[in-house]
């Protein structure tokens, strides 16, 4: 494409990536989903009242938690798991979006990305 | 009811939110949170916890497909998402001061509005192409997408202060409420920073799953987001987004609109005068 600057270029070959990423992501956290779900209904009968507010399981509520969960075999915890790689994927795709403005060399928008990503974990570690 | 006819239910809610929602490209979002409070009498904080998640699997799975299309622009998405997830954080905080019914409330006040802006965009006459402001260049905001004629047209932006203050609104709402707000998110860059409507439209998209992101880990760490429903909504919502996006082409997305609009509408007002009369 001699008539675009090579700039531009970049972009689209960033996005198309960037689509294949998120998709990824989607697809894998939904394959987990479904697992979980499908030994969510074995494991449970009873329905929970959902009307009134209680704060879920302190043990899921976070990494360590839920991975240890998976391991004991605990479906609420398999269904958590697919929570939060579905909260890694647009995460991923900032990383991926910083690492691609680095090739380009493209020093504002490095710092722009870097800037989202530290809003992003700053949001994980204030709810830690 | 017993717990398979329960998620069943939801599940098949969940599908036909994601399928109208992606059919009128108002989102899901918008209608999960009255389907679970108002249809299935969840509490609102367990509805909005698990939206939040249905909405970075709904931008997320469409991403491929808009990309494919060319019009986004992803400096205009990361440089405003600075905003958004800023947004998204304080909106995160802030539901956990505000009561509950105010937030019913707060949701049905959006819902009328969104109601309002959809009415409105169906509408609106083709903006002209404006002289950017000359900040655009310097931010590397210009850009250009491709034309009907095969060749590419150019754009700049203007007034990036405005559109800058709007979607940090755009990122609070979403974060108090648990939707996208794709719709405020449009309004930002469309009718404020002046972006072509296409490219508005599909960086929107992009924005919404990493401003959702942003206060979704908040709302997983207090414990909103319950597996017992997370799995069949999500699932759900996701369905049928990728089907509606499969038929879009196919459907009658005017009369769609119109429809999905006044259910909206009717939505909104019934979350507010369920607030209301519950709060006093």
């Amino acid at each position: 494409m001699p008539e675009e600057h090579k700039g531009h270029f970049d972009d689209r070959t960033m996005e198309t990536v960037m689509g294949r990423l998120l998709q990824i992501g989607v697809l894998l956290a939904s394959f987990v989903m479904l697992v979980g779900g499908v030994l969510y209904m074995r494991a449970h009968q009873v329905m929970p009242d959902y009307r009134v507010f209680e704060p879920g399981s302190m043990a899921l509520r976070h990494v360590g938690g839920v991975v240890k969960g998976v391991a004991a075999g605990d479906s609420a915890a398999v269904i958590q798991l697919a929570v939060l790689l579905l909260i890694a994927t647009p995460v991923a795709r900032v990383v991926f979006a910083l690492v691609a403005f680095g090739i380009e060399r493209d020093k504002l928008y490095i710092a722009v990305s870097a800037v989202v990503l530290a809003v992003l974990f700053l949001g994980f570690l204030r709810s830690q | 009811m017993s717990l398979l006819t329960f998620t069943a239910l939801l599940f098949v809610g969940a599908l036909l939110a994601g399928l109208l929602g992606a059919l009128t490209g108002l989102g899901g979002g918008v209608v999960l949170v009255p389907l679970l409070t108002l249809g299935f009498h969840v509490d609102i904080r367990y509805a909005i916890g698990v939206s939040l998640i249905s909405v970075i699997a709904t931008s997320s799975g469409a991403a491929a497909a808009y990309v494919r299309e060319g019009f986004s622009s992803v400096r205009i998405g990361m440089f405003l998402e600075v905003a958004t997830t800023l947004g998204a954080i304080l909106g995160a905080y802030l539901a956990t001061v505000v009561h509950t019914q105010a937030l019913a409330i707060i949701f049905g006040v959006v819902l009328l509005y969104s109601a309002f802006l959809s009415w409105q965009q169906s509408r609106k006459p083709v903006p002209e192409l404006t002289k950017g402001s000359p900040w655009s260049d310097k931010l590397r905001l210009s850009g250009d997408y491709p034309g009907q004629d095969g060749k590419r047209c150019k754009y700049e932006v203007e007034n990036i202060p405005g559109g800058f203050g709007l979607m940090f609104v755009a990122g609070a709402l979403s974060g108090l409420l648990g939707i996208g707000s794709g719709a405020v998110k449009v309004l930002a860059m469309d009718r404020i920073m002046k972006v072509p409507f296409k490219v508005s439209t599909t960086t929107s998209n992009f924005m919404i799953g990493v401003t959702a992101a942003a206060s979704a880990g908040i709302y997983l760490h207090r414990g909103l987001i319950s597996p017992g429903l997370a799995f069949p909504v999500m699932l759900g919502v996701l369905s049928g987004s990728l089907i509606g996006a499969r038929y879009l082409v196919r459907a009658h997305v005017a009369v769609l609109r119109v429809v999905f609009t006044f259910v909206i509408l009717a939505l909104g007002v019934e979350m507010i005068i369920n607030g209301v009369t519950k709060w006093f």
